[in-house]
C-alpha cells in the first residue's frame, strides 16, 4: 500500500506519495503546473525555473521539491503567475526566436508558453545575440538562436555506452549546448528524431523533414499546453 | 517659378511610395519618378538557414501575396531535392499547390478591383477624395462591397484548406505538398451555402468584367489615351502557348506581338534578365540582357501575361480573352488602364480553375512528395497576381542557404510604372497653374493600375542604393553620400 499524505496547492485538499516532486503530485491531482526543462524519465535539475511554486513564503521549483505531508503549496496566485511568465519573456529576448519561420510552431512548448501566460510583448528589451548554427551533422542542424540551455537533449541523446551526444560549452553568458562533432556524424535517423522531439524549442531540427507536418494538426494548435492535466 | 510637386503615400497600393514630379519656370514637367521609400532584407536574411525555411520565412515578404512567394520558393526547392524543375511533382502535390495558387490569385485580384481601383471608376478618379475609397463604396453600393469581401473569402479559404492557415501557411514543402484536401472542404467549396461556392465565383467574375466593360464604353477615349505607350511584355506560358500561373516557359513578345524571348527554360533566367541600379530608389530595373538597358524594360502582370499567352485554357476566361484580343486586332494591348479588364478576365479564369481542380480527385489522395538526386542550386518562377516572379537559391554542403535572390513582380514592373507617371504627369499636369487633388490622383491611378506591392519589391541588401542629400534653406546642395559606388 502506497505511504499517501495530504498536502493543499492553492488551498485545495490533494494527495499524493510521499516523495513524489511537486509538479507530478499536482499532476496527480488534476493541477498543472508548467516546465520546461523537466521531462519524464529524466532526473530533474530545476534549471529553468519555470515550474516555481511559493512555500511557507520561500519560492521553490515544484521540479525538484518533494511534497511533505501538510505542505502548503502557493501556485496559482497572480504572483506567481506573473514570476513565472517573465521568466518565459526573459527566454525569448536572451535568444532569437523567430516563430513564424520555426519548424517547431505548434509542437513548441515556450511558444506554448508564452500563449498560455498571454505574452504579448516581453516587458525586458531583445538583446538580439549573434548566434550560430550548427548544420554539420548528415541528420540534424543545432540552431543555437533558439536553445534555452534546458539540458533535455544532454541528459536524454546517448549512445549504447551511455555517452551523450549533446554537452555544455563556455560558462556564463557564453553557455551553449553543442553537439559533439564526432558523435553527431553518427548519429541515426531514430536518435535524430527523438533529439528533435525531446527538445522543447526548435533548436534540435532533423535535416530535409521541415514542415511536413501540417498546421492545424501540431500539437499545440487545438489544445493549450497543460489541458491534458487540468481542465 | 520651378517647383516641385510630392504625392505621399502613394494610396490603395500595397507598402509605402511616393511621387515627385519637377516642373520648370514654363510649367513643364521635367522629372518624374515613383520612389520606393522602404527597403527588406530577405535575401539577406535568409542565408545560414536550413533550405526547407526557406518557404515559410521569405513569403513573411508580403501579406497579400504570401502564397506566391511560398510556391515561388517551393518550386525553387523541388529542384534542389531532385524532385523536377515543376513538372516532376506527384499529380497529388502539383494540384494541391495550383488550388492554392488559383485561390491566391481570385482573392488578391478581388482585393484589388474591389476594394483598391473600383472607388475610381465609380466615383471619378477627381472625385470627392473623402467618398473615393473602400468605405464610400460601402455607403453607397454595398452590395459590391459585400461581393468584393466574399470573393476575397472564398480564396482566402482555398488558402486555409490547401496551406493550413489564410496567411503564411506552411502547405508547400521542397517536392510537394504536406496535406490532401478532405472530402467535406471539397464540398463545402463546390456546394456551400450562398454565396461561398464556386459557381457562385464564377458568376461573380464573370459580372466583375461585365461592370468593367460598361465602365470601359462609357469612358472608352479616356481610357485608352491614359497612360498608353508601347512596351515589351513577359510572363510564363505553359509550354503549348496557354496561360498559365503555376508553370512554363519564359516569353516575352514586343509592342507589336514579335517574340523577343523564346519560350525559354527559366532555370536559365539569369542568362536574359540583368537587373539595373539606380540611385533615386530601393527597387532595381530589370531588363532583357540582349535587348539592353533602352529598349529591354518589360511589362508584367495581368496585361502581360494576355498579350504573350495564345490562349485561356478554360471556357469562360478563353471567350473574353478573344474579345480583350480583338480590342487590338489580336496584336499586343499596351494601354495601362486595360490592365484592370486582364485582370478581370484573369479572376474568372482563376475561378474556372477552381473549380476544375476541386472536381479532381487527386486533391484527396495520392503520394504527396518526391525526392530524387540533390542539387545545390534551384530556381522558381511564378505569375504571382502582380506578375512573374523569381526565386533563386543555392545551398552548401550542410544545406545551408548561401545565396538567394528574388526579383520580385513589381520590380519587373519598375520601369513601366515610372513611364506611366511621366506620361500621365506630362499630359495632364503641363502648363498648369494650379495642382488639383483629382490631378495627383490620376497619377496614382497609373501606379494602381499594376497593383504594385511595394512592400514585396524592396527586399534587397547589399547593393541597396541609399543616398542622402543635405540641402541648405535655399535650397542648395551642401552635401551628399552614397552608400554605393
Amino acid at each position: 500500500m502506497a505511504n499517501l499524505i495530504k498536502f493543499k496547492i492553492d488551498g485545495v485538499e490533494c494527495m499524493a506519495e510521499a516523495g513524489t516532486y511537486i509538479v507530478e503530485a499536482a499532476r496527480q491531482n488534476g493541477i498543472f503546473i508548467p516546465t520546461l526543462c523537466n521531462m519524464a524519465g529524466l532526473i530533474p535539475k530545476g534549471a529553468c525555473r519555470v515550474c516555481t511554486v511559493r512555500i511557507n513564503g520561500r519560492f521553490m521549483t515544484s521540479c525538484t521539491t518533494p511534497v511533505t505531508d501538510g505542505m502548503e503549496i502557493e501556485s496559482n496566485s497572480p504572483e506567481i503567475l506573473d514570476l513565472r511568465k517573465s521568466i518565459v519573456e526573459l527566454l525569448f529576448v536572451s535568444g532569437n526566436h523567430f516563430c513564424p519561420a520555426c519548424e517547431k510552431s505548434g509542437n513548441c512548448e515556450l511558444q506554448a508558453l508564452g500563449y498560455l501566460f498571454q505574452m504579448m510583448v516581453p516587458r525586458f528589451p531583445y538583446e538580439f545575440p549573434k548566434k550560430e548554427v550548427d548544420a554539420s551533422s548528415p541528420k540534424i542542424i543545432k540552431d543555437q538562436n533558439r536553445c534555452i540551455l534546458c539540458k533535455r537533449c544532454i541528459k536524454s541523446i546517448k549512445d549504447e555506452q551511455g555517452r551523450s551526444f549533446f554537452a555544455f560549452r563556455n560558462r556564463g553568458n557564453h553557455l551553449e549546448v553543442v553537439l559533439d562533432k564526432e558523435m553527431g556524424m553518427k548519429m541515426t535517423d531514430e536518435l535524430a528524431e527523438k533529439a528533435m522531439r525531446n527538445c522543447p524549442v526548435g533548436s534540435i531540427l532533423v535535416k530535409e523533414k521541415g514542415f511536413a507536418m501540417p498546421i492545424g494538426s501540431r500539437k499545440f494548435d487545438k489544445k493549450p499546453i497543460g489541458s491534458e492535466v487540468q481542465v | 517659378m520651378s517647383r516641385k510637386i510630392t504625392i505621399e503615400p502613394v494610396t490603395r497600393v500595397e507598402g509605402h511610395g511616393k511621387v515627385t514630379i519637377h516642373m520648370d519656370d514654363l510649367g513643364n514637367v521635367t522629372q518624374s519618378r515613383l520612389h520606393i521609400v522602404e527597403f527588406r532584407g530577405f535575401e539577406r536574411f535568409v542565408q545560414g538557414r536550413p533550405y526547407w525555411e526557406a518557404p515559410v520565412l521569405v513569403q513573411r515578404l508580403c501579406g497579400i501575396c504570401p502564397v506566391s512567394h511560398h510556391l515561388a520558393a517551393a518550386k525553387a526547392l523541388d529542384v534542389i531535392v531532385g524532385a523536377g524543375t515543376g513538372d516532376g511533382l506527384s499529380p497529388t502535390g502539383e494540384k494541391m499547390r495550383r488550388l492554392m495558387h488559383y485561390g491566391q490569385m481570385f482573392q488578391s485580384h478581388s482585393l484589388h478591383f474591389f476594394h483598391l481601383s473600383a472607388p475610381d471608376f465609380l466615383f471619378g478618379i477627381d472625385g470627392d477624395p473623402a467618398l473615393r475609397n473602400i468605405i464610400g463604396i460601402a455607403l453607397t453600393r454595398p452590395e459590391l462591397a459585400v461581393q468584393g469581401v466574399m470573393m476575397r473569402k472564398f480564396g482566402q479559404e482555398i488558402i486555409r484548406a490547401t496551406a493550413g492557415k489564410k496567411i503564411h501557411g506552411t502547405g508547400a514543402i521542397p517536392g510537394g505538398i504536406n496535406k490532401h484536401l478532405t472530402l467535406e472542404e471539397k464540398n463545402e467549396f463546390l456546394h456551400g451555402a450562398d454565396p461561398l461556392n464556386a459557381d457562385k465565383m464564377v458568376n461573380w467574375a464573370s459580372e466583375a468584367i461585365e461592370f468593367f466593360k460598361n465602365y470601359y464604353a462609357a469612358n472608352k477615349s479616356f481610357i485608352e489615351n491614359f497612360a498608353h505607350f508601347p512596351s515589351n511584355h513577359l510572363s510564363l506560358v505553359r509550354k503549348d502557348g496557354a496561360l498559365d500561373l503555376y508553370h512554363g516557359v519564359l516569353r516575352a513578345v514586343d509592342a507589336e506581338g514579335k517574340k523577343v524571348l523564346n519560350d525559354v527554360d527559366y532555370q536559365e533566367y539569369n542568362q536574359y534578365i540583368e537587373e539595373e541600379v539606380r540611385p533615386w530608389s530601393y527597387m532595381k530595373f530589370p531588363y532583357l540582357k540582349h535587348l539592353g538597358k533602352e529598349k529591354g524594360w518589360y511589362r508584367v502582370g495581368p496585361l502581360a501575361r494576355l498579350n504573350t499567352a495564345d490562349f485561356i485554357p478554360t471556357p469562360l476566361a478563353q471567350k473574353e480573352f478573344e474579345a480583350f484580343k480583338a480590342l487590338t486586332h489580336g496584336k499586343p494591348n499596351n494601354h495601362c488602364l486595360l490592365t484592370h479588364y486582364a485582370r478581370l478576365i484573369e479572376t474568372l479564369h482563376a475561378a474556372e480553375m477552381i473549380r476544375e481542380l476541386l472536381n479532381d480527385d487527386d486533391l484527396l489522395k495520392g503520394e504527396l512528395v518526391v525526392k530524387g538526386t540533390k542539387q545545390k542550386e534551384g530556381i522558381g518562377l511564378i505569375e504571382a497576381p502582380r506578375g512573374t516572379l523569381f526565386h533563386h537559391y543555392r545551398i552548401n554542403d550542410h544545406d545551408q542557404i548561401e545565396m538567394a535572390n528574388l526579383i520580385v513582380s513589381t520590380t519587373n514592373n519598375n520601369e513601366p510604372m515610372n513611364r506611366s507617371v511621366n506620361f500621365v504627369a506630362k499630359e495632364i499636369m503641363t502648363g498648369k497653374d494650379v495642382i488639383t487633388e483629382g490631378m495627383m490622383n490620376a497619377v496614382e491611378v497609373a501606379i494602381r493600375a499594376y497593383d504594385p506591392c511595394l512592400s514585396c519589391a524592396t527586399h534587397a541588401l547589399g547593393k541597396m542604393p541609399l543616398e542622402i542629400t543635405l540641402v541648405n534653406s535655399e535650397n542648395q546642395v551642401i552635401d551628399r553620400k552614397r552608400s554605393f559606388s
